[in-house]
């Protein structure tokens, strides 16, 4: 009786809220597939943020899901039970028992330049083009806005591509001028011309995990990552 | 190789290079650190908004901070049309100053995105292809 009135207390008075967490990056980096794949492996397998294309800024407004319940422990023993794998001999640290509750905030990609015309090379309709084009254009500047009301950033970066662009500086800049946690994912490592240690390079004072949120490669690490770094 | 040369009635602090040739040529205002630290934040982002909409390339001695970066991508976009695509920015990283609490930036170079293109970019290391087509 004394524990649940405890308990009762504890969530009524003392309950921590969800860290709003931001998934930041440059157009086509995989930000929906990442927040697709965290929706997927903690609430429901089914529940997709939002739509994942090879066409650059396919999402063009912020989407938010609440209440996203990262229980590294749980998943672990699932984990384990469904490997009919013995807890005692588990290779993951003790890390990995954290509980983080998050609110994911899947983001328009950034960008300094949009151009209708490289949307019609995607096969697009000139009209259809430049409709999106203004809402990308719109995108970025709320995505931007939103970094106001952020407690924390994973910073996808596509590990193909050259890592050291203005707009991934100006992210980390910003995120450590107002004193924001950030941690830098580095997606596609699935892909064979992934070059993880290029992005580690490039931001030495940062820690990188190296993942692929279409595989799902490594995301353990990342999870275990942000349940330290965001707690 | 295009040729540039120092353009006459520049103002104080700023030097302004043109291409030798009008019609085909680039300008290139070269902004000075006190000039640049003269402006107030929008004043600035203005001004080289103001300078890259009208086709110009804009480099800052002592650069911009990252959130005056930040600002200028969200200034861009509210006036990215069909006629303009938005800007290419580079930049040095900023060094850390005094007990490591302030930021020091040191250059940034900014030109519409139709015209310029950065290749390479490190610590030290700029290059961009500048196109007058």
């Amino acid at each position: 009786m004394r524990w649940a009135l405890s308990k009762l207390i504890t969530a009524l008075f003392f309950r921590k809220k969800a860290v709003k967490i931001g998934i930041y990056g440059p157009p086509n980096a995989g930000k929906t597939t990442l927040a697709n794949r965290i929706i997927h492996t903690f609430v429901d397998n089914n529940e997709d943020m939002g739509v994942a294309t090879e066409i650059p800024h396919e999402t063009r407004r912020v989407i938010k899901r609440e209440g996203v319940l990262i229980d590294l422990r749980r998943r672990i023993m699932n984990s384990n039970r469904d490997r009919n794998r013995d807890r005692d001999h588990d290779p993951r640290p003790r890390g990995s028992r954290a509980k983080l509750m998050l609110d994911v905030v899947d983001t328009p990609g950034l960008a300094t330049k949009i151009d209708f015309r490289d949307f019609m090379a995607y096969g697009l309709e000139e009209d259809e083009a430049k409709r999106r084009a203004k809402e990308a254009t719109e995108g970025v500047i709320e995505a931007i806005k939103w970094l106001d009301d952020i407690d924390g950033v994973i910073l996808l970066m596509d590990s193909t591509e050259d890592p050291y662009t203005q707009t991934n500086v100006v992210i980390i800049g910003n995120m450590e001028a107002r004193g924001i946690p950030i941690i830098i994912a580095a997606n596609k490592i699935d892909l064979p011309d992934a070059t993880p240690q290029r992005i580690k390079n490039a931001f030495p004072q940062h820690r990188v995990v190296p993942v692929s949120a279409l595989k799902g490669d490594n995301m353990e690490e990342l999870y275990e990552e942000m349940a330290k770094v965001f707690r | 190789m295009k040729k540039w040369q120092r353009s006459s009635g520049e103002e104080e602090g700023e030097g302004k290079v043109k291409g030798s040739e009008a019609s085909t040529g680039i300008e290139m205002n070269v902004v000075s650190r006190d000039k640049v630290e003269s402006m107030g934040s929008m004043e600035k982002l203005r001004f080289i908004l103001d300078g890259v909409k009208s086709g110009n390339i804009v480099v800052l001695e002592g650069g911009l901070t990252a959130e005056e970066q930040m600002k200028l991508i969200e200034l861009t976009m509210l006036e990215v049309d069909e006629s303009f695509t938005g800007i290419e920015i580079s930049g040095y990283p900023a060094k850390r100053g005094l007990l490591n609490l302030r930021r020091k930036t040191r250059l940034t170079i900014i030109g519409p995105a139709a015209k310029m293109k950065t290749i390479r970019k490190d610590k030290d290391l700029i290059s961009a292809i500048i196109s007058t087509t």
